[in-house]
């Protein structure tokens, strides 16, 4: 596709709020940074943005004598700047679309972009093409490989996983044999050792499952109850690993990509107006990831998206929450599976009309219920409730619900949840009256994610 | 069934527990965790709601509109702006301090009749939790909503304690309901509920008042007489007159010192009797003089006016007693006594045997007292030392541009390093001779080869007092000096950060005062914007 094709199926691009913004920046010191430098154009020239390309630019005086020169692409999400931080976005990117969704008159609607930004922006437009085909992380690069060997390195790696999953039962054989009492005592260290094991096997869904469990002692009241669940739930996915060839071909897929094998999105593109339903981010020690829910309006279909960022720099995509992307989703394979690939964007983000028809509290459990037949180990399906509101329990931030506006029934909101702020949030744009709430329901109560209030199509992120 | 199940989910986590070796699994064939993994997707399959808790009663209404959108906007972003390390400040680059803009548009806000909206009450409750400074007006912008939602988390118990105008008060005329709350809100509400009746009526502001008096606690009775201060009127008198009987002694000086206040009441008709009877003219020399015979007791009488006998350590017993008289004196009576000399002839007359500085300091104290504007004006101008703090408070009294104008030839005249105090009681935004004053100084002390630090409150000041229309005569400040001989080494890249941060503050300042005013900024180029948001809201 030329430039000039892209440039036209460009839509009309819409301001992103401070909120959205402020939601990229990787950790709290940029947020600071960015707001500061976002808050008035004085650091600030020969900015620009044009609704055609999508892009917004500006040069920004730091302590050194040349100005950096930042660049962002609203419709790709991505930033470009000269300053020499590490951090993604980079303050000055943060700050420069402040400038642009405060509409400052520093920030000058421009058909075209100075050249050391548009070189970039079309770079980048020419680029996607390939974006789409590269699928993913996991897949290989292509032709280069020898299918032969990969197929060989493949049956290795299945090896090593299988001894793994065989040492694993072994060890959760003798947990059992022995009592899980004896688990409180032995603390982090015997499951620190068996998740490395883990790791060695190559099997990172079962290191991360074990390293789970060892929270779980610690974790107050009823903590046998809920060790001897997972230790259960892990004992099933040993045995589904090890009798894989008996399952049907899409459980055995899901099966594979619970253990931590590298699965690619090959699904056909689905292309619909995509809604951003939230956006949460989750540090484990140096990564970070990210999970971004989607609604299509038009299929109905809920889709998830992952990204991962390490080591202080935030995932490289970011959508803002409350608005529409017109894009292709490639499906991931699997049963009960709603992870997807991002393709092909159609033009930047717009408005949206507002939440998805939302169900009952008793419909969202049920969805969790044959979500689960599917893929067994799922903890939270997606969710939009309509028309709940949060009540708090009797003691503090502990033991809130959300209860149907009509009827007598409630979900707990998750206990991690609940400590919060988002909680609060909800809470306010409540004030006691039915919300539209998304967010995850599961066996450990429900995660609000995103909120609206009626009449509104304003989504409010709760995370 | 379904017990059958949960007695045989207890054996396998009693087994669990205990380990298999000692306890072997009731489960026949299935090896223990294959029955607990059947057991647990089970569960997990058939979870059903909860029942619902009682709800809680919805928020009260706020019939205020939310702000515009792009004050909205302007509202995240500053209160995404958090102080950041005590000890980090010093120096402070060319950006504006957002935390500092905070309260200036919370006031702006609040004048526009806006409410806070929902989905920012929590940030707000936060920075209100984390500033004091803030709580007034944050809580009134949050509203019954705010109210509402703090009840609901102890972090926010502050918004309860707060004095605030923003819960639900019931109608002043809504007599039943007043009088419910009043005899069991909590004492912040009924604060309020005082202030409110008032407001509406002082008479019926004082019969509330009066229903439940004698069975206030002390502290409570001095608080509640202490909100009278505002909106005091003559009406108010008997009600005073009989708190000069209370129990309690603070409960009495209070309800003396407001009579006092009001010049046509009996307690200050007393007070200039027993004035007069010490203040007299003294025709017999040269050069007419003040002549001063200080009281020789303080009787009954005048201690159930509210004169305090027992004077602070080092002080004399009669100089503190005529203090306290001249102090509760309607001012008006010394032109009179004083054969028709106005007030800024009074104060220039000599004062015999040493009395002057206590007689000049007991009408500063009177012109405060009771914000007699002719009397600050002449106390100001007139001899005598008086302290910074004195002149501050004298110089409330005085009309807004009264008092720009004073402040300003002050500076032309000091300097910045005393007018910081000064500054304080000044309106926002600053009047422009006073505003210019400001800036010349500030160039001056640039010019002087100084570092900007030394004038950092002053300058912080100006960055949120200064009217914004002075930001395109400020541009040119924001260039690099020459560096010259006596300058400190750098001075002049300090003094043109700390320009353009006054210069990109004060720009701020004009587009939020243009979003909260609902003018699409979008529509309107820099300059425009700049006019349109100087433009007096008429």
């Amino acid at each position: 596709m030329n430039q000039q094709g892209v440039l036209q199926e460009v839509r009309q691009a819409v301001r992103w709020s401070a909120d959205q913004v402020l939601a990229l920046a990787p950790d709290a010191a940029s947020r600071k940074a960015g707001s500061r430098l976002g808050a008035s154009s004085g650091s600030w020239s020969e900015a620009g943005w044009s609704d055609g390309s999508g892009a917004v630019w500006g040069l920004c005086s730091g302590s050194g004598g040349k100005p950096y020169r930042t660049v962002v692409d609203t419709a790709g999400v991505a930033y470009k700047c000269s300053c020499p931080s590490r951090k993604f976005p980079c303050k000055h990117a943060l700050g420069l679309l402040l400038l642009w969704a405060a509409a400052d008159e520093a920030v000058k609607d421009t058909p075209t972009p100075p050249e050391w930004a548009g070189e970039w922006i079309q770079g980048r437009r020419a680029d996607r093409p390939e974006d789409r085909s590269a699928g993913g992380p996991g897949s290989g690069p292509g032709k280069a490989v020898d299918p032969e060997a990969a197929r060989r390195r493949a049956e290795r790696r299945a090896e090593r996983v299988t001894a793994g999953a065989t040492e694993l039962e072994q060890r959760l054989d003798d947990l059992l044999r022995r009592g899980l009492a004896g688990a409180e005592q032995a603390g982090y260290a015997l499951w620190e050792e068996t998740a490395a094991r883990m790791v060695d096997a190559q099997a990172p869904g079962l290191a991360s499952r074990v390293r789970e469990l060892s929270a779980i002692p610690s974790s107050g009241q009823g903590w046998p109850v809920r060790l001897l669940e997972e230790c259960a739930m892990l004992h099933l996915l040993d045995r589904a690993w090890l009798g894989r060839e008996l399952l049907p071909e899409a459980l055995a897929t899901t099966v594979r990509t619970r253990v931590g094998l590298p699965v690619s999105a090959e699904g056909p593109p689905v292309r619909d107006r995509w809604l951003v339903l939230s956006q949460q981010d989750s540090a484990d020690g140096k990564l970070t990831t990210r999970r971004i829910w989607l609604h299509g309006s038009r299929s109905g279909r809920t889709a998830q998206l992952l990204d991962f960022g390490a080591a202080g720099r935030a995932p490289g995509v970011a959508l803002p929450v409350g608005l529409t992307l017109d894009a292709d989703l490639m499906p991931y394979p699997g049963s009960g599976q709603l992870r997807a690939a991002l393709g092909e964007r159609f033009g930047p983000p717009g408005r949206s009309d507002g939440p998805p028809e939302g169900i009952s509290t008793g419909a969202a459990l049920r969805a969790y219920g044959q979500a689960l037949r599917d893929d067994p180990w799922l903890g939270s399906w997606p969710a939009t409730l309509s028309s709940v509101i949060p009540v708090p329990g009797a003691g503090g931030s502990s033991g809130w619900q959300l209860a149907d506006a009509e009827g007598e029934s409630a979900l707990p909101i998750a206990s991690d949840a609940s400590a919060r702020t988002g909680l609060w949030k909800l809470t306010a744009l409540s004030g006691g009256s039915p919300v539209t709430v998304f967010g995850e329901c599961g066996h450990r109560g429900f995660t609000p994610l995103t909120a609206w209030t009626p009449g509104t199509a304003e989504a409010v992120p709760l995370t | 069934m379904t017990s059958t199940r949960t007695a045989a989910w207890q054996e396998l986590v009693t087994s669990a527990l205990l380990g298999t070796d000692r306890r072997p699994p009731p489960t026949g064939d299935l090896p223990l965790l294959d029955a607990a993994a059947l057991h647990t997707v089970r569960r997990r399959a058939g979870l059903l709601p909860a029942a619902a808790a009682a709800p809680p009663s919805p928020a009260p209404d706020d019939p205020r509109p939310e702000p515009p959108e792009p004050a909205r906007r302007r509202l995240a972003q500053l209160l995404a702006d958090r102080p950041g390390p005590p000890g980090s400040g010093g120096r402070r680059g060319a950006a504006p301090d957002l935390t500092e803009l905070l309260p200036q548009w919370l006031a702006a806000a609040l004048r526009h009749g806006y409410r806070a909206p929902a989905s920012q009450l929590d940030a707000l409750l936060d920075a209100a939790r984390a500033r004091t400074d803030l709580r007034p007006h944050a809580l009134a912008f949050a509203g019954a909503r705010g109210l509402w939602l703090a009840r609901l988390n102890p972090d926010w118990k502050f918004a309860l304690r707060s004095t605030s105008g923003g819960g639900a008060l019931p109608a002043p005329t809504a007599t039943e309901a007043v009088q419910g709350l009043w005899e069991e809100g909590l004492f912040v509400e009924r604060v309020a509920l005082l202030t409110s009746v008032r407001a509406h009526s002082p008479a019926a502001g004082i019969a509330l008042l009066a229903t439940t008096w004698t069975r206030e606690r002390a502290e409570d009775r001095l608080m509640f007489l202490d909100s009278l201060r505002t909106g005091l009127t003559d009406g108010d008198e008997p009600f005073l007159e009989r708190a000069l009987a209370d129990r309690s002694r603070n409960v009495r000086s209070t309800a003396a010192e407001l009579l006092s206040a009001l010049p046509t009441s009996a307690l200050a008709g007393r007070m200039a009797d027993r004035a007069m009877t010490c203040v007299s003219l003294d025709l017999s020399v040269d050069q007419v003089r003040i002549s001063v015979e200080a009281p020789h007791e303080c009787d009954a009488a005048m201690q159930r006016d509210g004169v305090s006998a027992v004077p602070p350590a080092g002080r004399g017993e009669r100089s503190w007693w005529l203090g306290q008289l001249v102090e509760a004196t309607p001012l008006g009576v010394w032109t009179t006594r004083l054969r028709g000399r106005t007030p800024d002839r009074i104060v220039t007359l000599p004062v015999a045997d040493g009395w002057a500085e206590e007689l000049h300091a007991a009408w500063r104290r009177a012109a405060v007292r009771q914000r007699d504007p002719e009397w600050s004006r002449a106390l100001l101008s007139g001899p005598g030392t008086t302290s910074l703090a004195e002149r501050s408070e004298l110089l409330a009294a005085l009309p807004d541009d009264e008092r720009a104008r004073w402040i300003a030839e002050f500076i032309a005249g000091h300097g910045l390093s005393e007018a910081f105090q000064l500054l304080a009681v000044c309106d926002v935004p600053w009047a422009e001779p006073l505003g210019r004053a400001v800036v010349d100084a500030l160039e001056i002390a640039r010019d002087a080869g100084s570092y900007p630090w030394s004038f950092s409150g002053v300058m912080g000041l100006a960055e949120r007092c200064l009217d914004p229309t002075e930001a395109p005569r400020l541009e040119i400040l924001t260039a690099l000096p020459d560096e010259t001989e006596r300058a400190s080494p750098g001075a002049g890249g300090y003094w043109s950060e700390a320009f353009q941060r006054l210069v990109s503050t004060l720009k701020l300042r004009a587009a939020m005062a243009a979003e909260l005013a609902g003018e699409l900024a979008e529509e309107l180029t820099g300059e425009a914007r700049l006019a349109e948001a100087m433009e007096p809201t008429a």
